[in-house]
């Protein structure tokens, strides 16, 4: 077989590998592993900056005018600056890099059994685009006027006029970073998806395709599908900023809905490109640590297929006060709520795998279960904004960020510590200690419940969003309702610390953890068959399959596990 | 020179891992410009007087003579894939050249209508239709250079008989861009 000369040559290969400069070796490298840790780190680095930039402004919110240690006295032109700094973060930026761009590097050259992404070279450009995209937005922070502080949505007028917005350099700056990065994904996408439609192990059938790889590859395909538009929509908001011309600018024959539009046909659709990579690691999880076959393969197929179908047809439910055809906001309510179904479909068949599994409560599997109960929270509240008649009262309240935080905590943030922490030993070969894990664990999850739902009663009792001091509105300015923004600062506050934990337990595992075996956790799928970290090549002699993925607890064999390669 | 992996000569699909890859960038790019027509288009009827005074000002003898020229530069996309499917790459390359000659003599004849237009009066701040106008026509441009940069390249390797499945992949490009043309030309001239 050909296939068996060309992995010889990368044995050889493989030993030049170690004498490269560590220049070349961790900025230059064309392997699928080291650029999933470059969107990993990066990511993770982002997400501090996240944190950062909220601890900041919840700090303003709970203690208004007091100085931020860190930070100083927060002026309004900077609290605006901090909120939208942290949505455009915390999704392009974190949730982007980490959940598709982190694992999907990382898993599906090793989920399907092959050497690398069929296009290494645009796959480190990719990355590299992404890394000059990420130090712009940074850079926006040190700008004359501050980062942008028209909000992560951008509409115009505060993103298209810098006499509203007050941040001339920031708002530009932005726009091109916003670009930057969707390339960035473009290019990472197109590799995924010809990866693993082209490049499966031999004897994998559609089918047989963790349901991980799935996730990845349909939500790169909706990236695709939705992200051109606000592209378009972007240069024409750069050209509204630089140029002065008229597209958002009704005074000029533009339209300022335009644009929101144009945001949100994209933005809808994102908030399942994150989502659905999370479901498909926390599929991953609960069918390795309840020992069971995944309940319904094809179901959860199909229903991601048709929750990418109907994610196209929402978006208008965040215009339903702006104006918008009361007509077509019912049309928007009836396919918002239909969009919960496929959803908590998905949820149920998790629950449903579980049932009869024999469950254990390893990390992975702690944060794998957080993620259905968190999110199923944000999915109720969703239902009330995406009724239009009740989202005229919630709209653009601290209910929705509290909604919202609901649904991307546990994508963005629990899904990547459910993820890297059930592949932490494939990854870097050494057993993360599971004590700290679980109490990093609990001290995430319980303060973020304080965070949150605090936040949905002061959202009810008319807390606008983005407003910078509520002491300046007599209405808003109870002890009662000051009592629930302080209880979510001081929540963040330990949340924030307990992330130490996390840290330093990478720290200790680096230093002297466990060395992993190459299938700690008993599983299936073919990543587990490579030695941990795998090598550059990722096998000796490419592995070729024989069954689906999910053969746990087959009864009648020795193992209570089947691996993929297993000849029957 | 790294070997290419083993991942990029799998063909579990039965299509060449680089053609599948063009479709899908093709994919990325008509949801671009798709986005950007719609906008003009619904821009547009909501002030359709207005905008039909100053779509009567481009000239679409221009247009047509533009739209004859990238048409006609796809046919040589066409007999170099035809050239490349035979082995032959010196002819393949050459039909490239051919091909972008044709969008050199697309885009200069822009420049001379652009910059007639602007020196008129007509920039992209004047009206939102010659931004639209600047906008659409632009990026079309830019594709069309990006193209020709590509093709170029292609060419390059084709002559030496290498990578002949790339003259097809950029040939498929190409005529995406002739295609978006097609949108353009009855949107940016005919249309009064």
């Amino acid at each position: 077989m050909a296939h068996h000369t060309h992995a010889a040559d990368h044995g050889a290969a493989h030993g030049a590998h170690h004498d490269q400069p560590w220049f070349i070796k961790y900025f230059w490298s064309t392997d699928h592993k080291m650029i999933a840790f470059q969107y990993l780190w990066t990511g993770m680095l982002m997400g501090l900056v996240g944190a950062f930039t909220a601890y900041v402004f919840r700090m303003q919110l709970a203690f208004p005018g007091q100085p931020v240690p860190g930070w100083g006295v927060v002026s309004p032109g900077e609290y605006n600056s901090l909120i939208t700094t942290h949505g455009s973060i915390m999704v392009f930026w974190v949730a982007m890099p980490v959940l598709i761009a982190a694992f999907g590097n990382f898993l599906i050259p090793l989920m399907c059994g092959v050497d690398d992404m069929v296009f290494p070279r645009l796959n480190r450009l990719s990355y590299q685009i992404f890394l000059l995209s990420a130090i712009i937005i940074v850079a926006t922070l040190f700008v004359d006027g501050g980062a942008f502080g028209g909000a992560w949505t951008a509409y115009p007028p505060l993103s298209a006029d810098a006499r509203f917005s007050l941040t001339p350099a920031g708002s530009t700056m932005w726009v091109i970073a916003v670009a930057l990065e969707f390339v960035a994904f473009l290019m990472g996408g197109i590799n995924f998806i010809v990866t693993a439609m082209n490049s499966r192990a031999p004897g994998m059938k559609a089918l047989d395709v963790p349901i991980v790889v799935w996730t990845i590859v349909i939500a790169s395909l909706l990236f695709m599908a939705s992200v051109g538009p606000l592209f378009a929509g972007a240069v024409m908001l750069l050209f509204d900023q630089t140029l002065g011309t008229g597209f958002y600018n009704p005074g000029k024959g533009g339209d300022p809905i335009l644009w929101q539009h144009l945001f949100w046909f994209f933005g809808h659709p994102e908030v399942y490109v994150v989502l659905l990579p999370a479901m498909g690691i926390v599929a991953e999880i609960m069918a390795v640590f309840a020992r069971k076959k995944l309940f319904g393969y094809k179901t959860i197929l199909y229903t991601i297929i048709a929750t990418a179908v109907l994610s196209f047809f929402v978006w208008a439910h965040h215009q339903f006060i702006a104006g918008i055809d009361p007509r077509m906001a019912n049309v928007f309510t009836v396919t918002t709520l239909l969009i919960s179904i496929p959803i908590a479909e998905m949820c149920f068949l998790y629950i449903a795998t579980l049932y009869g599994g024999s469950i254990r409560l390893a990390t992975p599997m702690l944060w794998a279960l957080s993620f259905i109960a968190t999110f199923l929270l944000g999915g109720v509240t969703g239902i009330f904004l995406g009724a239009s008649g009740a989202d005229v009262y919630f709209h653009d309240t601290y209910f929705v960020v509290a909604h919202f935080h609901y649904t991307f905590f546990p994508i963005a943030i629990i899904g990547t510590f459910a993820g890297f922490t059930f592949w932490f030993p494939k990854m870097f070969g050494r057993m993360l200690d599971e004590r700290l894990g679980k109490i990093h664990f609990w001290g995430t999850i319980i303060p973020f419940n304080f965070i949150f739902i605090p936040l949905f009663f002061t959202g009810a009792a008319g807390d606008h969003r983005r407003i910078y001091n509520y002491m300046n509105f007599p209405d808003q300015a109870t002890p009662e309702l000051q009592a629930l923004r302080i209880t979510a600062t001081v929540a963040l506050l330990v949340m924030l610390a307990f992330q130490a934990v996390f840290f330093f337990n990478i720290f200790k595992t680096f230093r002297s953890g466990k060395k992993a075996e190459k299938n700690p956790w008993d599983s299936n799928t073919l990543e587990w068959t490579a030695d941990s970290p795998p090598p550059h090549g990722n096998w000796a002699e490419l592995p070729t399959v024989s069954r689906g993925p999910y053969e746990y607890g087959v009864p009648g064999r020795a193992k209570d596990y089947w691996p993929q390669n297993e000849k029957a | 020179m790294s070997a290419k992996p083993i991942a990029t000569t799998r063909s579990a699909m039965d299509i060449p891992t680089g053609r599948l890859a063009v479709w899908w960038l093709l994919v990325s790019e008509i949801v671009i410009f798709g986005g950007l027509l719609v906008a003009y288009i619904l821009n547009r009827q909501a002030h359709s007087a207005e905008w039909s005074a100053q779509a009567a000002v481009t000239d679409w003898r221009i247009g047509a003579f533009n739209t004859f020229v990238l048409l006609t530069s796809s046919l040589s996309a066409v007999m170099a894939h035809q050239a490349a499917e035979k082995g032959d790459g010196k002819k393949a390359a050459r039909l490239l050249y051919l091909t972008c000659l044709g969008g050199l003599v697309f885009l200069i004849v822009k420049s001379f209508e652009w910059t007639t237009e602007i020196s008129h009066g007509y920039t992209i701040m004047s009206h939102t239709f010659w931004s639209y106008y600047y906008t659409l026509a632009g990026l079309h441009a830019f594709h069309v250079i990006a193209g020709m940069l590509v093709m170029l390249w292609v060419a390059g390797t084709a002559s030496r008989n290498q990578e002949l499945h790339r003259v097809e992949n950029v040939g498929i490009y190409w005529h995406f861009v002739d295609i978006v043309w097609i949108f353009l030309f009855p949107l940016l001239y005919i249309a009064k």
